[in-house]
């Protein structure tokens, strides 16, 4: 850039930006990864919505009120788990990350750059499925800034975990292929168990909900519940309670689970490779 | 030291469940502004010797110093200097190779300017998705990256695999016009007839080892080959090796008594050769015993 001499290597929050503005450019022109991307909690919502209909749980809150809370939980796993998951195996697939392994673009770069297009991506997943439950269902958006509040920590504990986890399990995966079905099991296994697509979450085996809570989900969906509903609904949490602190204890525990797989786990290189 | 480009001593690396090295003790030397070409049939560890020198793989033992630096402790500064162009890459498909050269320049500390490095590799006017350039088209794009960052030295890992012959005419041009620049080329290849246009000199290997080094010219004495003299005799194709040509060839046509059907003179090809080198490094078992008389 500059004519002193010698050259320096450019610093490395401008090229993560470069490259977040290139992975955001690769998303918006593959139209079939954008429209599924997008599509597949959305139909979900209005699907389950319509199925579960007006019927009122309690104090004038419908089924699918309460869904549509879940599903953002759910629709935040979609593009950041399941999203970069797939992704990444098909960066070492398709050899994104042996190319720029010879390069002096440092990692740090590339994970800024995902890290742009999963916020990107997720607030965009996250305006549409608001977008659709206040129209069909009637929900109401927050009203205080208490409540704004929760949303945006629940949002960006469940971003953070979800996507180091993301990254974590592309390399379980070993091909691309291979990728979304690694990534699909936990995601749509963890919606059933998590109180998602059934609620109360106290309608479930005492069993799954045990196993759900050492999870993510169940713990954004409850996060959100409390950000969406009134505050009597609380009543039908397993506690009785929203535990906003254990919400914000179990998501900041997987954002660390997350980082150490992260950094214990992370391949340049296919699994074939040797 | 730094006049050295690459040094490499008994450097070695096996596999995980492998029960042969990969590489078993290779020395190489390339001096900087070297074009140099690796040669060996598959498996024969080029492309893992290669990786190693660039960084992308860890090796078992050996020393190994690529511009002064060990590749296993090279950062970024060390990166900036070299260009990777590896093989069978198909990413970037949603971009243009504009745009894809301009962002890789972005890497670099003091890169060429991309819409030149466009103009040299050819395509400059191929504002076209790279999921839709042709394979010739897509690995020009790959030397384009490799080169964006004005590499003192260039790896080219088989980079014209699957070729048509313009094309492979056009990219060796492009290889020559860099060597000319000063730039170092270390080149593996498949192709006889691009080690012999394209480098200075030729290392082969094979299971592992060096087997021979030398200037296409001179590889393995095939300077001073013997000559192989062809003709027809009872409508039966003849070739007679000998150091004396000429007098071959006078005495044949004493023979026929004027022209010699379907005469041929020819030094070994640098094929030729190649392949006599590897027959002789690394016979097949079943082979050994059939041709144990050469």
């Amino acid at each position: 850039m500059t004519a002193l001499a010698p050259p320096r290597l450019p610093t490395i929050l401008p090229l993560g930006l470069a490259r977040g503005a290139l992975e955001l450019r690769r998303f918006f022109r593959s139209r079939e990864t954008v429209v599924f991307t997008f599509a597949l909690p959305t139909v979900l919502l209005v699907l389950l919505g319509s199925v579960f209909g007006d019927h009122a749980e309690a104090q004038g809150v419908t089924s699918s009120q309460v869904l549509a809370a879940g599903m953002i939980a759910a629709g935040i796993m979609s593009t950041t788990f399941v999203s970069l998951g797939t992704d990444i195996a098909g960066d070492r697939d398709d050899g994104t990350l042996k190319r720029l392994r010879g390069t002096p673009m440092p990692a740090a770069a590339y994970f800024i750059g995902k890290v742009v297009l999963v916020a990107v991506t997720t607030v965009a997943q996250i305006v549409v499925m608001l977008t659709v439950a206040v129209a069909m269902f009637d929900l109401s958006l927050p009203d205080t800034a208490g409540d704004w509040l929760t949303f945006a920590w629940v949002f960006a504990l469940g971003v953070v975990g979800c996507s180091l986890l993301g990254i974590a399990i592309s390399s379980l995966a070993r091909t691309a292929r291979s990728a979304s079905a690694v990534t699909q099991l936990p995601y749509l296994a963890l919606q059933f168990i998590s109180g998602v697509f059934v609620n109360p979450i106290t309608a479930l085996p005492t069993g799954l909900v045990v196993t759900a809570s050492f999870f993510p989900v169940k713990w954004m969906a409850q996060g959100f519940r409390s950000v969406f509903l009134p505050d009597s609904m609380a009543a039908y949490e397993p506690a009785g309670t929203w535990e906003l602190d254990r919400v914000a204890l179990v998501l900041g525990a997987w954002c660390v689970i997350g980082l150490v797989l992260c950094l214990t786990t992370f391949r340049w290189r296919r699994g074939q490779d040797g | 030291m730094t006049d050295a480009a690459i040094s490499v001593r008994g450097l070695r690396k096996r596999y995980r469940g492998s029960r042969r090295p990969a590489v078993d003790g290779v020395d190489l030397d390339v001096a900087r502004g070297e074009v140099v070409a690796l040669l060996g049939p598959n498996g024969a560890g080029k492309t893992t010797t290669v990786e190693i020198l660039e960084g992308h793989r860890d090796r078992d033992d050996g020393e190994v110093a690529v511009l002064g630096t060990d590749p296993a402790d090279g950062g970024r500064t060390w990166r900036a200097r070299i260009g990777v162009v590896t093989q069978s890459a198909t990413d970037l498909l949603e971009l243009t190779p504009a745009e894809a050269v301009r962002h890789f320049a972005r890497y670099y500390p003091d890169p060429r300017d991309p819409d030149e490095v466009l103009e040299l590799v050819g395509l400059a006017d191929a504002p076209r998705a790279v999921v839709k350039l042709s394979g010739g088209q897509r690995r020009r794009l790959d030397v384009a990256l490799g080169i964006v960052g004005r590499p003192e030295l260039l790896f080219l890992d088989e980079p014209t695999t699957g070729f048509d012959p313009q094309a492979r005419r056009d990219f060796w041009r492009l290889v020559r016009a860099l060597a000319a620049e000063g730039t170092t080329i270390l080149l593996t290849t498949h192709y006889l007839e691009e080690a012999e246009v394209l480098a200075d000199r030729l290392t082969v290997i094979t299971d592992g080892v060096v087997v021979a080094e030398g200037s296409p010219a001179t590889l393995a004495g095939r300077q001073s080959r013997p000559a192989l003299v062809g003709w027809l005799e009872d409508g039966r194709p003849r070739t007679e090796a000998t150091a004396t040509p000429s007098a071959l060839v006078a005495a044949l046509g004493q023979h026929f008594g004027g022209e010699v059907p379907g005469l041929s003179v020819r030094r070994p090809s640098l094929e030729d050769v190649y392949l006599e080198l590897l027959s002789a490094a690394a016979p097949e078992p079943a082979l050994a015993t059939a041709g144990g008389a050469r």
